[in-house]
């Protein structure tokens, strides 16, 4: 009798691949077009102009002091502590103006000089503040202090850059937190909009913290239209691609979203994505290193079920 | 009361009681298998294997899972995929073994219609056997359920709408079976209860008489061939194992269930480990949300051939045929009108109305999951009434087949 498994196995194995091809990367691609081809620049920000000035550090830091953005903006490393606290600085604009430590080190140069000069149009939230209808953006746009405006903004991006930590030396959580965490919380790394929630050793304390968390989160629902989500599973409900895409072009995925860009750096991005995996897809490491040990225990298994088998058979035929 | 001597060792004490003896001969060592088979008949018992994985990553996992609305995402997404040793682990051999062992259902019943294994003798194994599809199909919709996600709980808003029966506006029956008037917190522990208790008994009673209907009649054998069992075994009991036309069970049969499990496993472990997202949709890791409808709702890959012969029709005429295409693989046996159990490719016209019968279930499967939209609807159509002119051919085209 001839042997006839091969081909049956070809015939199960064809109609379970096809099956699967339809059903997930065929279908995957037309359900999720959008998301797929939506043009990914690699964070290179083609759309702002380039910075042609050689900025200076020294004078740049006069023109942050004296330009006003101290007056909402903190710069812990630099001793200038906030003017408010996030709740309160949330219902004077909305949400809570980023401490500028390390923006210099998290947000691309170019997306900086840009902001400073054009905050709505660098955010890419001009359908929601058009200055011509007197929408204005909370962050005011610097109209120079009477010099060279390239010069002096190229000054204020290069102080930033000065005082930043080495690119290399933001943390994934670092550059969540200051990209993203003023708005989206993640439940399972116990951060919330105002920060990490501490432990408390008393129910009152840690209630007193949640109500100043819902507060904060009154002014953010008001200022986007709905309080932004929790993004403790995002990388498991959207995946690296969608999130890459996202944050270097919201309006390219979700159009007309509330949601800015924020102007981060292709390595920021990859931190940000980075942390979201350590929220939500913890045991990655786990996940491969177990694999690999259980894959070996399997195949040994199936080559004694293999010589069990022909053992057993060789007195059938 | 029987008579019982001093027992001579520990078998024979049990042998007294229980027969473990003859128990063993009639469920194994006599239990006649036919040589001309290939690995499609090992197709149960990876079936066993799977279920027995599902059983026990169940019962990790019902250790943490916690099934109320507020904490049940939680309970699955931070306690049992982060905090619990391994729980991503089971809850990924879960996830991916509930959606495997509906592929390995559907190569185990597609091989039972091409060898015309419903046949003569044979109808309670079909019978069951589609039971059981029944009762997975039921307890993978109620585990669907319980993560308490996005496509959790719009699965359940449309699945339960179902019941509304279209134009019968049989809104209360909807809202009996929901506990509530949307998928709530009576609705989630119906489907915790059904998942984790009635259904998995279902399927335990069900699965033995899967395999007491199959003890009489004999698994069929690839060549269509009437084997005289008794004949058969007398051979290969005198000696004759080389000769004889069948084998056992245990060990010989078995050994080659196991190679072929053993190569299954490989499959397996490999997508558990690498390629899960297929059997855990993304979606459904957001929390459920009652205000916010998915772009897209569509079940799970094995219920959607089913699904788009609902979807292409009006409302009623769509849950019709849904509820044909439900019931109508249990009538096989009553349907197919030809006498001979034998390989479709022998069958004349039948085999064209199997091949047609399996690539147009794929297609409904892929366009139950494409957004009816253009000319997926139209594909669509065109396949769900294929789908059903095929079974409403097939008395006709098998009551003419020769006898061969």
């Amino acid at each position: 009798m001839k042997n006839k498994e091969p081909i049956i196995l070809a015939v199960v194995v064809f109609f379970s691949l096809a099956t699967y091809y339809l059903v997930e990367p065929f279908a995957h691609h037309v359900l999720h077009k959008k998301v797929i081809e939506a043009k990914n620049e690699g964070f290179a920000y083609n759309d702002l102009p380039a910075i042609t000035k050689t900025g200076n550090a020294a004078s740049g830091k006069d023109l942050v002091v004296n330009g006003g953005c101290t007056g909402c903006h903190s710069i812990e490393v630099a001793g200038m502590p906030a003017p408010m606290d996030a709740v309160t600085a949330a219902g004077a604009y909305g949400v809570n103006p980023p401490d500028l430590s390390n923006a210099g080190a998290i947000y691309d140069a170019k997306f900086l000089a840009d902001l400073i000069k054009n905050p709505a149009h660098a955010l890419k939230v001009e359908h929601k503040f058009d200055a011509a209808k007197g929408e204005m953006h909370p962050m005011v746009s610097y109209y120079g202090m009477g010099g060279d405006i390239d010069q002096e903004v190229a000054d204020m991006v290069a102080y930033m850059q000065s005082i930043a930590v080495k690119p290399e030396d933001v943390t994934p959580a670092m550059a969540y937190e200051d990209a993203c965490g003023r708005c989206h919380s993640v439940e399972y790394e116990k951060w919330t909009q105002i920060g990490e929630k501490p432990k408390f050793k008393h129910e009152k304390d840690s209630l007193a913290f949640d109500i100043k968390v819902i507060e904060y989160q009154e002014s953010l629902i008001k200022y986007m239209g709905k309080l932004p989500p929790d993004l403790s599973m995002y990388i498991r409900s959207r995946g690296d691609d969608f999130l890459s895409k996202l944050i270097e072009n919201p309006q390219n995925i979700l159009e007309g979203t509330a949601m800015p860009r924020v102007g981060v750096t292709a390595d920021a991005a990859e931190k940000i994505i980075e942390h979201m995996k350590d929220a939500g897809d913890t045991k990655r490491h786990e996940r491969e290193e177990i694999g690999r040990n259980v894959m070996i225990y399997i195949i040994i298994f199936a080559i004694f079920a293999f010589l069990w088998k022909k053992q057993v058979w060789r007195d059938l035929h | 009361m029987a008579h019982f001597t001093k027992a001579t060792s520990v078998k024979d004490w049990l042998n007294q009681r229980l027969a473990v003896e003859k128990i063993e001969k009639v469920m194994a060592s006599e239990y006649w298998i036919p040589k001309n088979i290939n690995f499609l008949w090992a197709m149960g018992m990876v079936l066993v294997i799977t279920f027995a994985l599902l059983v026990v990553s169940g019962i990790f996992l019902l250790m943490y899972y916690v099934p109320t609305v507020d904490e049940a995402f939680y309970s699955v997404n931070y306690t049992i995929m982060r905090e619990v040793d391994f729980g991503w682990l089971w809850r990924h051999i879960h996830g991916v073994a509930a959606s495997v062992v509906f592929l390995v259902i559907y190569i185990h019943m597609f091989t039972g219609i091409y060898y015309g294994s419903y046949k003569k003798g044979r109808e309670l194994i079909w019978v069951s056997g589609m039971l059981l599809f029944v009762a997975f199909s039921a307890e993978a919709f109620s585990g669907y359920m319980l993560p308490w996600g996005q496509m959790s709980y719009w699965a359940g808003m449309v699945i339960t709408n179902l019941f509304a029966g279209g134009s019968l506006h049989a809104d209360g029956l909807v809202e009996w079976i929901r506990g509530d008037y949307v998928p709530a917190q009576a609705f989630l522990g119906r489907f915790f209860m059904l998942h984790v208790f009635l259904l998995p008994l279902a399927i335990m009673a069900l699965i033995g008489l899967h395999f007491a209907a199959l003890r009489i009649p004999h698994v069929n054998n690839q060549d269509g061939e009437e084997i005289d069992f008794d004949a058969e075994s007398k051979k290969y009991l005198d000696g004759d194992k080389a000769g004889s036309k069948v084998m056992r069970f245990a060990n010989d049969f078995m050994s080659k269930d196991m190679m072929v499990v053993g190569i299954f496993l490989i499959f397996f472990f490999y997508l558990v480990f690498w390629n899960y997202s297929f059997a855990m949709d993304p979606v459904n890791f957001d929390p459920a949300d009652g205000l916010k409808t998915p772009a897209h709702i569509y079940p799970e890959w094995y219920f959607l051939w089913s699904y788009e012969i609902l979807r292409p029709f009006n409302i009623d005429l769509g849950l019709i045929l849904f509820g044909f295409a439900q019931v109508i693989f249990v009538l096989l046996p009553w349907l197919d009108r030809s006498p001979n159990a034998v390989p479709a490719n022998r069958r004349g016209l039948f085999a064209i109305w199997f091949w047609v019968m399996l690539s147009n279930m794929i297609i409904l499967t892929a366009m139950g999951k494409l957004p009816p939209e253009g000319v997926f609807s139209q594909i669509g159509l065109v396949s769900a009434v294929l789908f059903v002119v095929q079974w409403i051919a097939l008395p006709f085209i098998t009551a003419r087949e020769k006898k061969v």
